[in-house]
């Protein structure tokens, strides 16, 4: 898969496989890493820890839910609602394909 | 930082040097690892742990205060900080297996060696001072010392342990400028009421 225009010595696009990008996005990525290191976390937790805001987060958890990378349920705490996201299986494949292409690009340049 | 809802793509044809793609896979890395620091010690130390050790510490100023043998006083001190520190392991432990994350993954393995190296450095410096006499001393160098140890180790936690720190900084080195008389009180006030005041403030933002 040569794009035109792309010419390198060792172009790692064409041995890596492609991007994915649903988890390249910055916000998207934050949330898989972020969950990946806790069994759950709620939108609270998660809009302080990425620094982000309500509309944002919940626009790219959405996302992230549809693909089912991330599975989300929403409890009461009380009388208040508590939307809570965990990762699913398929979300943390998601983000060791996305370290090892990183990895793999960084060792790319780095031999060339 | 905006972050756009959509998917950013690099412009077609566009030419991406391998310097771009390398520095951007770096950048990629380490903003991954950085979140999941930040969020793997979101819920490293226990807030409740920390309210009960400053629950315990009453009693044992009390009792401290009421022991007329200066091997008494430090036994009392000693035990207080022994239960005290079998507290704060239980309950973090507690909680990362709720959280089913490692106690000693990568934020709490760094946590509990920068804590422990000036605890260890408070534990040495007591033997001569207790045996040389100067036993007044000890509240005010234990509780800059411990203070210490989580304005360090505060930094692989949530900002809250790293402020904790400092006040318990600042309570030693009052406590060091004060009569010895008030050694106890100044334990009271800052293994007592800071712990539980900071561990309550831990306990409520970061999920007990």
């Amino acid at each position: 898969m040569a794009r035109p225009g792309t010419a390198r010595t060792a172009p790692p696009s064409s041995h890596a496989p492609e991007l994915d990008r649903l988890i390249h996005e910055r916000l998207r990525l934050g949330i898989v890493s972020a969950l990946a290191v806790n069994e759950a976390l709620s939108f609270a937790d998660l809009k302080k820890l990425l620094n982000t805001s309500d509309g944002n987060l919940s626009v790219h958890a959405r996302k992230l839910e549809e693909a089912q990378y991330v599975a989300c349920s929403k409890t009461f705490e009380g009388r208040l609602p508590r939307t809570e996201y965990r990762l699913t299986a398929s979300g943390r494949r998601a983000l060791e394909r996305y370290l090892e292409h990183m990895e793999a690009l960084i060792r790319a340049t780095r031999e060339a | 930082m905006s972050t756009s809802p959509n998917t950013p793509t690099p412009p077609q044809g566009a030419p991406e040097t391998p310097d771009a793609l390398h520095a951007r896979a770096l950048d990629d890395l380490r903003y991954i690892r950085r979140t999941m620091e930040g969020a793997a010690s979101f819920t490293a130390l226990s807030g409740w742990g920390v309210v009960a050790i400053g629950v315990t510490a009453f009693p044992a100023a009390w009792l401290a205060s009421r022991a007329e043998a200066r091997r008494v006083w430090m036994l009392v001190w000693l035990i207080s900080a022994i239960i005290g520190v079998a507290i704060g392991f239980a309950t973090t432990a507690r909680k990362a297996r709720k959280a089913q994350e490692p106690l000693f993954g990568r934020p709490g393995r760094k946590f509990a060696l920068t804590f422990a190296t000036p605890m260890a450095a408070g534990a040495i410096l007591t033997i001569p001072l207790y045996y040389g006499g100067m036993g007044a001393i000890l509240p005010g160098m234990w509780l800059l010392l411990y203070g210490t140890a989580f304005a360090t180790a505060g930094a692989f936690s949530v900002s809250t342990v790293p402020v904790m720190g400092l006040c318990f900084m600042v309570a030693g080195t009052a406590a060091l400028a004060a009569p010895a008389s008030l050694g106890n009180v100044f334990m009271a006030a800052g293994f007592g009421a800071l712990h539980m005041v900071f561990g309550a403030l831990i306990a409520r933002k970061h999920g007990g």
